[in-house]
């Protein structure tokens, strides 16, 4: 049984470490803006054409002059009681243009973190269980690649295979372009999020397939691998025993925290394969001004890779014997 | 007594890369001939990270891919091949590891003691049998569900003991057994070795303790730069160590504490020092003419004697 006092004092900790990271990641990212040529009020009017004494007034209005603690301390109060604002560029409030932007990229995330971890561990077994044979090199050609290769244009890459000559899925979009809302079948969702997926699958893959291969190899060289091979186990048993069993925690935490990476690769894919998610939703709100949505996604996506960090660390201290029944006893 | 195990002319070389792409051998262990009777402890001396494990390794298959492995090893009067060690490790020949650090880290000890089960009949029959083994041990039942992390030293190397047991093995190689342990854990650690010999098993202990050789073994062969120069019998190791042969193991001899703790000047040659001749030409008091140009054979004296020493010949 797990201490409860040290899962308590472990969870306040980490919420302790939380609030610092947000607090730092806000005062950032709002002087960051402040600082930067970005203006609300021309995002606002765009196009537009405006009178002085209109742009005055929505300046008065949105406070553009004011000294910067007084914003600060503005946005932090709405912030408190949940209102990110409204989106400059969606018209809607911020909250709820991410809460349909994160839900769409999250199943696309999910899934292909879910594949890459499931493909990439198992390359990297085969290709450290095979050692120095043709699959062994052709797994580790195959990483290197992706591994060096830029996100959009592998992206692009695929575009190109399956969507323009081959003509099996849709070129991008979220949604057939043009359908209404409710004529949207499941089908017609999934067609599009298979390639993009695909994309971010693949590219998943890499890093962990690099390190599981290593850390397997690592393994096989360590004296208990030694004595199982001594004790008569052999093959794919003794792989199945004593490889994996030692390289799952560590490939699967690895894995968590690579949920930045996988933020990263969300933001370029989804803008080649123009997917209505989160990433492109950012990339929108950074170029088009749009201030209160940029700073909403900051700040939910810092949420998303600290829940990653978080599991990660949980895994680490709750899931290992060494840690967890050692501190027991001591 | 019977012959269990004759291993002859072993040697066991590394390719190793020196400067880019110039290759060299790296010979570890070479022309080691030994052999081992049922219920006979046979110890083989060597200072520490001379490659004597390696030998163990050798007899087991399970040397690194790298290494080269050269020599005749018979086995119950079967050619020992890489496919009949594989047959015969973990049964007939059981390894005694150095170190807690040989047992997976997460996994159970009784899980790892009894290895890969085909069905539940197996497994239980199995766990049974480990049980009755630890029981003799005095390891209680607790220990069966403990991590290795969680073993006291002494609990440690007598579950390394009873994992080799369990498979009611003919040839125990127990590879570095007793560094590290208190009088009392060494001493039980050796009466260990002593049953399985009593039980008719044959022990290769594998060891730079020499008193720890000299209690239990029945005879001892000397390892120099990678050569065995002397096979010798336990009891040759008394008086003024005049049974002993080669000039080396009655310097060794000598150097004990409580035998004058003479000490001999220079140092064994590292690899790649070993001159064309006898290893131990350097230091030797008894020279001859042409000990430095021929390197001389294990001699054979007797039935279990031999020495590498040009003095013997003949």
């Amino acid at each position: 049984m797990l201490d409860k006092q040290k899962i308590l004092k472990f969870l306040g900790y980490k919420l302790v470490r939380f609030a610092i990271l947000l607090v730092v990641v806000i005062l950032l990212s709002f002087i960051l803006i402040d600082m930067s040529p970005i203006n609300p009020v021309n995002a606002y009017i765009s196009n537009m054409v405006a009178s002085p004494e209109k742009i005055a007034q929505l300046e008065a209005y949105w406070g553009v002059n004011q000294p910067i603690t007084e914003k600060l301390l503005n946005w932090l109060g709405n912030i408190i009681v949940g209102d990110f604002g409204t989106s400059l560029i969606y018209r809607t409030p911020v909250l709820h243009v991410i809460g349909e932007k994160f839900t769409a990229s999250l199943i696309l995330m999910l899934t292909s973190w879910v594949i890459s971890g499931v493909l990439g561990f198992a390359l990297g077994v085969l290709a450290g269980f095979k050692r120095d044979t043709w699959v062994d090199k052709a797994v580790k050609v195959y990483c290197y690649i992706l591994q060096s290769a830029p996100t959009f244009w592998i992206a692009l890459l695929v575009v190109m295979v399956f969507s323009v000559y081959l003509g099996l899925f849709p070129v991008s979009g979220g949604v057939p372009i043009g359908a209404l809302s409710q004529d949207v079948s499941f089908w017609d969702w999934l067609r599009h999020l298979i390639l993009p997926a695909f994309t971010l699958s693949i590219l998943g893959v890499a890093s962990i397939a690099l390190y599981t291969r290593d850390k397997l190899i690592e393994v096989m060289s360590t004296d208990y691998f030694l004595f199982a091979k001594a004790r008569g186990e052999d093959g794919w048993t003794l792989i199945k025993r004593h490889g994996i069993r030692n390289i799952l925690l560590p490939a699967i935490t690895l894995q968590f925290l690579s949920f930045s990476e996988l933020f990263g690769g969300t933001v370029l894919v989804e803008q080649v394969f123009m997917y209505p998610g989160i990433g492109q939703a950012a990339v929108s709100a950074g170029l088009r001004s749009d201030v209160p949505l940029l700073l909403g996604i900051v700040i939910f996506s810092a949420i998303f890779v600290y829940c990653g960090n978080l599991i990660a660390d949980i895994l680490y201290n709750f899931v290992d014997p060494r840690i967890r029944e050692g501190e027991e006893n001591g | 007594m019977s012959d269990l195990i004759n291993v002859s002319n072993i040697s066991i070389s590394f390719t190793q890369y020196v400067q880019g792409l110039n290759q060299r051998e790296l010979k570890v262990i070479t022309d080691l001939t030994l052999d081992i009777n049922e219920g006979e402890i046979v110890a083989v001396l060597g200072s520490s990270g001379s490659g004597k494990s390696l030998l163990a390794h050798a007899i087991l298959g399970i040397l690194p891919h790298n290494a080269n492995l050269s020599g005749n090893m018979v086995y119950k009067g079967d050619v020992l091949t890489e496919e009949l060690k594989k047959e015969l490790r973990g049964k007939e020949i059981a390894l005694i590891p150095q170190s807690v650090n040989f047992l997976d880290p997460l996994m159970k000890v009784s899980d790892q003691v009894i290895g890969e089960c085909a069905d539940e009949a197996e497994e239980k029959e199995k766990r049974a049998k480990q049980r009755a083994i630890f029981e003799k041990y005095g390891l209680s039942e607790e220990v069966d569900d403990m991590y290795p992390f969680q073993l006291s030293g002494g609990m440690a190397r007598r579950v390394l003991v009873s994992t080799a047991l369990l498979s009611n093995p003919k040839l125990v190689i127990a590879d570095e057994p007793t560094p590290g342990l208190d009088e009392k854990s060494v001493e039980e650690t050796l009466n260990h070795l002593r049953q399985m010999a009593a039980d008719n098993v044959g022990v290769l202990l594998i060891t730079h303790d020499i008193d720890a050789a000299l209690k239990v073994a029945n005879r001892i062969a000397i390892f120099y730069s990678g050569y065995v120069i002397e096979v010798a019998n336990a009891s040759d190791f008394s008086g003024e160590g005049e049974n002993l042969l080669h000039p080396y193991t009655k310097s060794l001899y000598k150097a004990l504490p409580h035998n004058g703790f003479e000490l001999t000047k220079g140092h064994q040659p590292l690899h790649g020092e070993i001159p064309v001749g006898c290893p131990y030409y350097e230091r030797c008091p008894h020279k001859l003419e042409n000990c430095d140009k021929e390197r001389p054979f294990l001699f054979p004296i007797d039935e279990n004697k031999r020495v590498r020493c040009f003095k013997y010949e003949g």
